[in-house]
């Protein structure tokens, strides 16, 4: 018999699993909600993950994202890592796609907030520190015109 | 914006948000006040999702369980008012005159009710008596998160978690998936303080140990922080001599616990309970204060979201309701065995037919029963397999049939075991 606690929702429900010649008999969950979840975790764990993107925009330096569905457990810091190569450059939308179809698993890396729509168009200093403070404000306005 | 409104709202968290479109709703005029440039509170750096699972069966994430909620307040002819401050509220002749602050000036409005949706604060390093030298490096998990996840700053590389309270354990895991190393979660407590749920999702998945019944007892460092000293603690939480050891980390994190904030609700002399640190309320969750209402994480602090939204939706009712005093309360009054219950008193002269409690036990308990009666007479019986302090627990009852009368005591007494 395994025990598993179900994180599903904030029940919590412990759940006790075990395992019969034909599948998996679950106990202790309230809903069938639970029965997905200890069949997953004892095949294939699933999770969601949430995280932030870099943006080109000064006044929103991040953006939220989430997986636009549960992908498995053992791919989170894979994805991670795609998440962490990109840079917003465009004014997104919450539940636009921000990376598709996210290393083939199916699910689109999407964001989670409207808050680059209220973002002036000032773009972040770029890295590299080689102009002078009095030469930034101009390159900055020709940058906006790009846009 | 006018200057006299039917409910002035100040906050614009989840809370002040769900008690504006509410009030909007039934056609009251409403301002809401918030301090900062952005509406949607704490949730504006909540990224993690679990929001709204029972509000809109949905797992959002916060800032998406805010914006819906701000797209609604878009829909409505509510006035609102970012970067503000109150800086006073008096009270007159039934009107409430508050004194604000924005990139304006000063200017005054005045109001029939005010729904205070204020939010609550994290307990800091000063207040769990942590010593040594002041090094960079020590955060509340507020705070941090709030670099990780709108600054897009990652605040260590290596560090320990004072506290297991959700944040710290959301932290936990949002550090280690930033590439942070997390050593370990320390609990002054000998039961975890967060969701069984965030103890297996946020540690568990990521194999970071959980120690209970340990705390920090020293930071060392100079400019930076370069290490804590952890130590075991006895069941009164006081550290044991000789148990100390040492960790190396460029990072404290902490979630020690959170306050509601009633600065201005006690400048208005509005009662508060010592137990929940909020305002003692009315089941309209108006304050002892007539014509001020409280809700959300201001009232008590809540672990989900859409029971802050609920609360907001029945102080705007009430607050919407509201035209004079009443006189007629029943008390509830709990057992030791809760560490809590709101709302705190009942008036008997509004409806009686739906109350929402809410309430927590004090230490985890199974095979519980919650008994709820008036002149020895049960009201209610409910019984809850186990019940655990981290985890609050809602029961809605009627209590018209009880035959409550004035001053009288609604007794509520939790029996069950102690593990």
């Amino acid at each position: 018999m395994k025990k598993l606690v179900c994180i599903v929702c904030p029940n919590s429900c412990e759940l006790s699993i075990e395992e019969t010649s034909d599948g998996i008999n679950v106990s202790g969950n309230k809903c069938k909600r639970g029965i997905k979840f200890a069949t997953d975790e004892m095949t294939a764990p699933k999770r969601t993950i949430s995280s932030v993107v870099k943006t080109a925009f000064k006044e929103a330096p991040v953006l939220p994202v989430r997986v636009s569905d549960e992908i498995p457990k053992e791919r989170i810091f894979d994805v991670m890592n795609e998440i962490n190569h990109v840079t917003v450059k465009k004014k997104l939308k919450r539940g636009d796609v921000v990376i598709k179809n996210v290393l083939s698993l199916g699910v689109d890396v999407i964001a989670t907030s409207d808050v680059l729509q209220s973002v002036s168009e000032e773009e972040k200093e770029e890295k590299p520190k080689k102009t002078s403070a009095k030469k930034k404000a101009p390159a900055a306005k020709a940058k906006k015109k790009t846009k | 914006m006018k200057t006299l409104y039917d409910v002035v709202i100040i906050g614009a968290g989840p809370a002040g948000l769900a008690a504006a479109v509410r009030c909007d709703e039934k056609g009251k005029s409403v301002l809401l006040v918030e301090r900062e440039a952005r509406l949607g509170g704490i949730l504006k750096q909540c990224i993690h999702d679990g929001f709204g699972l029972i509000r809109f069966s949905e797992k959002l994430s916060g800032p998406e369980y805010a914006e819906r909620y701000i797209d609604m307040l878009k829909e409505t002819k509510c006035d609102v008012t970012t970067l503000t401050f109150v800086t006073d509220i008096e009270k007159k002749d039934d009107l409430f005159t508050l004194t604000l602050v924005s990139r304006e000036g000063v200017f005054t409005v005045q109001s029939k009710t005010l729904i205070l949706a204020t939010g609550c604060r994290e307990r800091t390093a000063k207040q769990v008596n942590i010593h040594g030298t002041r090094p960079a490096g020590v955060f509340t998990a507020g705070t941090a998160q709030n670099l990780t996840n709108l600054l897009g700053q990652l605040p260590t590389k290596k560090c320990v978690i004072l506290g297991s309270g959700d944040i710290g354990l959301i932290m936990a895991r949002r550090l280690t998936l930033e590439g942070a190393k997390v050593l370990g979660v320390y609990e002054a407590k000998s039961t975890p303080s967060g969701l069984t749920r965030n103890i297996h999702q946020c540690l568990h998945d990521y194999d970071i140990p959980l120690y209970l019944s340990h705390t920090v007892t020293r930071v060392f460092g100079e400019d930076r922080l370069t290490g804590v000293e952890i130590s075991k603690v006895d069941e009164k939480m006081r550290p044991i001599e000789g148990t100390e050891s040492y960790v190396e980390c460029d990072g404290l994190i902490l979630s020690v616990g959170l306050i509601p904030e009633n600065e201005l609700a006690e400048r208005l002399g509005v009662k508060i309970d010592p137990k929940t640190k909020g305002p003692l309320c009315d089941q309209n969750l108006m304050t002892s204060v007539p014509g001020i209402f409280s809700c959300g994480n201001a009232l008590h602090v809540n672990d989900l979201v859409d029971y802050v939204s609920e609360s907001a939706v029945t102080a705007a009712d009430g607050a919407c309701g509201f035209e004079k005093e009443s006189k007629d309360f029943a008390e509830v009054a709990p057992d030791e065995n809760i560490a809590y219950i709101v709302p705190q008193k009942i008036d008997l002269s509004k409806n009686i037919n739906e109350v929402c409690f809410y309430f927590r036990s004090r230490d985890v308990l199974d095979k519980c029963t919650l008994t709820f009666s008036a002149n020895g007479k049960t009201i209610k019986e409910k019984k809850f397999p186990f019940l655990r302090p981290p985890e609050m627990e809602r029961l809605v009852l009627d209590l018209s049939e009880a035959g409550l009368k004035k001053n009288e005591k609604i007794t509520v007494t939790l029996e069950g075991e102690k593990k």
